[in-house]
This record gives C-alpha cells, structure tokens and sequence, in this order.
C-alpha cells in the first residue's frame, strides 16, 4: 500500500514537473526561439574524476545528458542541435581513450536507430559531420546506417560533428571547390562564398544562433569557426553530464535580449556577400 | 559631466598614463620574471605571443556620456594608443585590431565618414611615434574600397615600418573573417588551374598561407579581448581563432585601459591550454 502511493507521489511529482518545463517553454515562446543550438561537449573525463568514476561511465552520463538536452531542445522547438563529439585532434589521446570514445559511440548509435528507439519516437534525423573516413569501418558503417535510417524524420535534426575540425572542413571545401571550378575548363569562376558553404559538412543546417560550450573554458576548439562568426557565445562553469534545462534556458533568454541586433548582422553579412 | 572630460583631439592620453606602464614593471621587485602589479601578477614567459582585439563600445561610451559618436571614436583611439604601448612593454610580439569590419559600412554614413577621417588623422600623426617604438604596422582586408588618400598613407605607413620588429601591429580595415577564407580559396583556385598544386594536396599548411594573416609567422592569436560585454566574434578572424583563448569584458573600449589589460592577461595565464587534445 505504501509503495503504491510511494509511485503514485513520485508520478504526481513527474507530472508537477512536466508540466512546469512546458509551461516554462510556452513563456520563452513569445520571444523568438533560436532555430540551431550547437553544443561543446566538454567535462566529461572532468566529471568522471569528480565523482572517482572511470572515463568510460564519465562519457556515458555525457550521453544521457545529450539526450536530455535533445528532449529539451525538441521541446523548445529548436529545429537543429549540432554536438562536437569527436574533434581530429582527439585522436592524439591515448589509445584506450579513444578506443572508449569509439566503442561507446557505436553501442549508442546502435542503440538509437532502432524502430523503438528515441530518434524514430522524437522524429529527430541524425547527421554524421566530419571526416568521416577517419573512423573505424565499424563506426563509419553504424554511422551511415543511422542517417539513412532517420532520413525520413523531420521534428529535429542531430548533427554530430566526429572527426571534425572546421579547418578541415575549410580545407575540405577548398579541395572540392577547386575540383569544381577545375571541371569547368578554361572558363575560370571565381569561387564564392556560396560555392564554400555548399562544401561545408555542416551545410545540412542553418548557422547556429547559440554556441554553448560547458567547462567554463572559453575558447572554440576547431569548432564550426565559419558557422559560428555571429553567434552567441556562452560558457557555463557546469560540466557536460551536469548540463541541464536551466543552462539552455538561461541561453535562449540571452539570445533573446539580442536577436534584433543578430538579425540585423545577419541582414548585412548577406548583403555585403552580395556586393 | 561633459566639461570634465579632457579627451585631447588627435594627442595622446596625459604623461603618467603613456609612462605608468615603464614604471610599474621597474618599480615591481622579484620573484624573477614577475611582471606588473600584486594584483595582477604576471609571468613574462606565459605572456600571449598574439593579441587580438575586438575594440567594441565606442558609441555607447559617447551616448552615455551625451557626446556625439566622434567623440566615442576619439576615446577608443586613445584606448589604442595606450594598448599598443602596453602590448610592446609587455614583450607582446602581434597585437592584431579589429579596426573596421566589413559589417560597418552599413552604420549611419555620417558616422562612417567621422570614423574614417579619424583613421587617417591618427595614422598621419602616430606614424613616427610607431617608427620610433620600432613598431611594423600590417594591414588586412580589403583596403581598396577605402579613400585613395587613406589607402596611399596605410601602403606608405606598411612601407616605412616594414623593418621594424619590436611589435607588429595588424590593423584589420574593412576585414571579414568569411571574405579573408573565401579569397583564399580562390587563389587556391587559380593556382590549381595553373597547375601549380592539385585539389587533392591542398592541406591546411597551404590553406594558412593564402589567408591575409599571412603577413606574420604567427597568425594564430593565443588571445581574444572583446570590450562592451557582446559574448559573440562578429566575423573577426575565423580560422585563425581554432584555438584562441576568448576573453569578454563588459568594459567599453575607451575605458579599457592597463588595469583591464593587465586582467585579461591574468585570466590567460590562468588558463589550461589543451589544443583540442
């Protein structure tokens, strides 16, 4: 009897909550929403040594917190959420290291693709960003298989950045810029900043309005340098699995207050392209 | 308010603020290698080798004050002034500005009008004081949609401090991070269509060399100020700032002076750089 009404409590309590979280969200809602968040996911190793836990539990609380993040997100009405997950560099680390990052990444995207799994139930397309061919054949292949898999899905859009750094993608688009104009023989087109962004592995979403990286370091790490030139920067003290709602709100409630200048640079970064 | 301020036109700030910094590094006494004051102890080995500087708040700081824009203008030329010395005591090797983007052309033509005319004035009459401090002034962007008498000074101004190795000032003039990596790009354009290099041997090494920063061999700033509290880079150097230290102040620019930089510093070398490793 005690245990009934124990859960029925604990129910009631998750409900009080839930809705609160909407309520809150329904608020923010009369401000504009940013449509792209990007995430540095830093303080995962830190969070493991915190609470005297091997690195491996350390990325795996990292992991539920991306997921709580993404519940957030959809929540908001965030269209597109970006993750660094796995820059080049990082594979400098030592071995076991990345052998964890690597083991971890292919049992959760084995784990996320399927029928029941959270992206078919959020709707969320997952999309692999980076240098794709510097993972292992497994984790390439999983990868693939989770983009074709949620290709149909249209609430969310997840990009993981693995194997990225953006000047690698840079690089990249200036490889396959100049392959373009190469094609076109003697007549020689000067490359635009159009033809570059086409390029970019992160073409598949909009520049992100919010880049929040956790930590407390402040700084970019090779991270979307091109896509993030105008966006809002914030480094909270809190490390990655610590990351919550109260996080991303504080975020959007900053965005807010200076999204008519944001858009206006926006307005202007287009136009002088255009010149 | 207004008739106490003493904003000098085209001077620079009083006597004790162009020699405090000298000063303070003789007056500190050891531990060896420690530079400035008690409160903002420093160590000249873990000094930035780059600064750059997103010199932001000027019009707020003449609205504030009830005072046109120009004056705001004049201020942060000051503010500059003060920075350059300060970065050349400190045995700062790069100091790069962010002067004028290429987003501002859009602000008021009036206040565009002002802001250029004090370009010129504070490079014609600075000019010597630079010579003399042994300072190399660089220019990035592109300077061809500038006056014909500023662009013909800035090339004068490049050519006639070339030599000199103390400091090497970049001013960043109608610069945009994009446009700086979209240029780049169509060289590596040209030069693939000319044979000289193919799509597939262009690395990041050839990519770094066709950027406007090319002009130092250290183009990678270790830190970022940006003055007036906007958390954001504007399209300032991008590919530049992979690993740069980022640091926010919600001080104006025309206030930012020693205490503030000295500060900044302090935050930096309190910092643990990893690399992205």
């Amino acid at each position: 009897m005690e245990k009934q009404s124990g859960s029925v409590v604990v129910r009631l309590l998750g409900s009080l909550v839930g809705y609160m979280r909407r309520f809150l969200f329904r608020f923010l809602s009369v401000g504009p929403i940013p449509h792209h968040v990007a995430f540095i996911l830093d303080g995962n190793r830190r969070y493991a040594r915190k609470w005297k836990m091997d690195d491996r539990m350390g990325y795996k609380m990292g992991f539920l917190a991306l997921m709580r993040l993404m519940r957030c997100c959809h929540e908001l009405g965030v269209k597109y959420i970006t993750v660094y997950v796995f820059s080049i560099e990082n594979f400098k680390r030592r071995p076991e290291e990345v052998q964890t990052v690597m083991e971890l990444m292919l049992e959760k995207i084995e784990g996320l693709i399927k029928e029941e799994g959270i992206l078919n139930q959020y709707g969320v397309r997952v999309v692999f960003a980076g240098n794709l061919k510097l993972l292992s054949e497994s984790v390439r292949i999983a990868a693939e298989k989770a983009m074709r898999v949620t290709a149909h899905n249209k609430s969310l859009v997840l990009v993981v950045a693995v194997a990225y750094t953006s000047t690698d993608e840079m690089t990249h688009a200036a490889q396959e810029c100049c392959r373009d104009k190469a094609d076109h023989g003697s007549q020689q087109q000067l490359v635009e900043l159009a033809d570059v962004e086409r390029h970019m592995y992160m073409a598949v979403a909009p520049d992100p309005e919010i880049l929040l990286r956790t930590s407390g370091e402040t700084r970019l790490s090779n991270f979307m340098l091109w896509q993030t030139s105008n966006s809002l920067l914030y480094s909270p003290a809190a490390l990655w699995p610590e990351v919550g709602l109260r996080h991303l709100v504080w975020a959007v409630l900053n965005f807010q207050r200076v999204q008519p200048y944001l858009h206006k640079r926006r307005n202007h970064l287009y136009l002088s392209t255009q010149q | 308010m207004v008739s106490s301020l003493q904003i000098r036109v085209g001077l620079g700030l009083p006597e004790p603020h162009r020699s405090s910094s000298v000063d303070l590094i003789k007056q500190v006494p050891p531990p060896p290698r420690a530079l400035s004051s008690a409160k903002h102890p420093l160590l000249r080995e873990s000094m930035p080798r780059h600064v750059a500087v997103i010199m932001d708040g000027n019009r707020r700081w003449a609205r504030m004050r009830g005072l046109p824009v120009g004056s705001g203008y004049e201020a942060g030329l000051g503010a500059l002034r003060r920075m350059v010395e300060l970065s050349s005591n400190l045995g700062i090797r790069v100091l790069t500005v962010f002067a004028f983007s290429s987003d501002n052309w859009f602000r008021p033509k009036v206040e565009v009008d002002v802001l250029m005319a004090l370009f010129d004035r504070g490079l014609r009459e600075e000019l010597q004081n630079l010579v003399s401090a042994d300072v190399r002034i660089s220019v990035i962007g592109d300077s061809s949609k500038l006056f014909n008498s500023l662009q013909a000074l800035l090339a004068n101004a490049i050519e006639t401090t070339k030599k000199n190795s103390k400091l090497h000032l970049i001013i960043a003039v109608n610069y945009s991070g994009r446009s700086d990596v979209v240029q780049a790009c169509q060289k590596l354009a040209v030069k693939v269509k000319d044979g000289v290099i193919e799509p597939g041997a262009i690395d990041e090494v050839a990519f770094e060399r066709e950027l406007g920063t090319n002009c130092t061999d250290f183009p990678h700033p270790d830190l970022l100020i940006r003055t007036s509290g906007e958390l954001r880079v504007s399209n300032f150097l991008l590919w530049q700032l992979a690993h740069t230290e980022l640091y926010f102040t919600e001080s104006l620019w025309p206030d930012f002076g020693e205490d503030e930089f000295l500060q900044a510093l302090s935050s930096f070398q309190e910092r643990q750089r990893r690399f992205g490793c």
